[in-house]
């Protein structure tokens, strides 16, 4: 467990972190010169691979030695893409599969 | 501007914030209901709404606080998850020129949400650009912290087992990741974060895996720009 001060120091790199993806265009490109095509690029193609990233990131607990250590996982993002890919409505995707995986964390597994 | 011109951007501005406010109260809650999940006390979350304000970011946040302790990890992983607002920003360079003071707000409170509006909405004359756009950021922003807050003391409140209630965080993040995926006209992006992800996590371990699944990441989109198109890629 973290110390009150170590804590400060993590929410604080986030913050800082956070305000240089905000505000450093306004300081380093002007409205009317071309944006470099490397930064216009990087804009199309990061995104999709840094929410790969994060799923891996909030599943990196997920132990493949058991049983009840990675089929809830399965099982509830496997209904997420199928509600999903069925109504595209982000409310009902999220809140399907995270109470589908309390009710088999708390009552199957 | 006058009292009844304030009302006027606010009374032309809140209904376009309206499904933000259904998405926000929603997730805003689930997130101070999972910062409680975790052990967090309310002003965990509430803080770090009012002071971040990028959803994804901290809901990652409140996983890093129980990590090991590595804020340079911490730092860079908030660059890239946020590297989105980049891109954002270089959008409205024109837009938010000669909005005074406001400007430092549009920009701290550029979440998406507000930037899909603001980036999008055709503002009839009669209405004040700048006081448009600071509207929107704000009332999408206490929609967010309202959210968190009933979330995180509401959570002290539960009675029921909120076991599992945790994957909250992956599920939002498989959703933004499918909505991406069912954009894309190819999936070499989304491929390489997942592959190099886990690629790295096997090697490094969960507290470790995270910069050098980055630099793989970049590296690698960076090898391969030559052979792909803007047109070839598309994101929001």
């Amino acid at each position: 467990m973290m110390t009150i001060t170590q804590q400060i120091i993590i929410i604080a790199s986030v913050v800082i972190g956070t305000l240089l993806t905000r505000f450093l265009p306004f300081m380093i490109f002007k409205p009317d010169k071309p944006t470099p095509s490397y930064i216009k690029y990087l804009g199309y193609v990061l995104p999709p691979a840094v929410f790969g990233l994060l799923v891996v990131y909030s599943l990196k607990n997920v132990s493949l030695t058991s049983l009840d250590g990675f089929v809830p996982e399965l099982l509830a993002i496997g209904l997420i893409i199928v509600l999903h890919y069925w109504k595209r409505s982000m409310l009902l995707s999220i809140a399907g599969g995270t109470v589908f995986y309390m009710f088999l964390v708390q009552g199957v597994f | 501007m006058s009292f009844d011109d304030h009302l006027l951007t606010l009374k032309y501005a809140f209904p376009k914030t309206l499904p933000i406010l259904a998405g926000f109260a929603f997730l805003g809650i689930a997130y101070g209901v999972y910062m409680h999940s975790l052990g967090f006390q309310p002003i965990y979350a509430i803080l770090m709404s009012i002071l971040i304000f990028a959803g994804s970011m901290e809901f990652v946040a409140g996983s890093l606080l129980l990590g090991a302790f590595n804020p340079l990890s911490a730092f860079l992983l908030t660059l890239m998850i946020n590297a989105r607002h980049l891109f954002y920003g270089i959008s409205m360079l024109d837009k938010f020129k000669g909005s005074g003071k406001k400007k430092v707000y549009l920009i701290y409170g550029m979440c998406d949400e507000s930037f899909v509006i603001n980036n999008t909405s055709r503002i009839p004359t009669n209405i004040n650009k700048g006081w448009f756009m600071f509207y929107v950021t704000l009332l999408n922003q206490i929609y967010w912290v309202s959210g968190t807050t009933i979330g995180s003391l509401f959570g002290s409140m539960i009675t029921f087992n909120t076991d599992g209630l945790e994957f909250v965080m992956t599920a939002l993040f498989v959703v933004i990741f499918l909505d991406q995926w069912i954009k894309e006209r190819n999936h070499i992006s989304s491929v390489i974060g997942i592959a190099a992800s886990v690629l790295c996590l096997m090697i490094f371990g969960t507290e470790h895996f995270i910069i050098p699944a980055m630099l793989i990441i970049l590296i690698f989109l960076t090898f391969i720009k030559k052979f792909i198109t803007k047109n070839e890629v598309i994101s929001s």
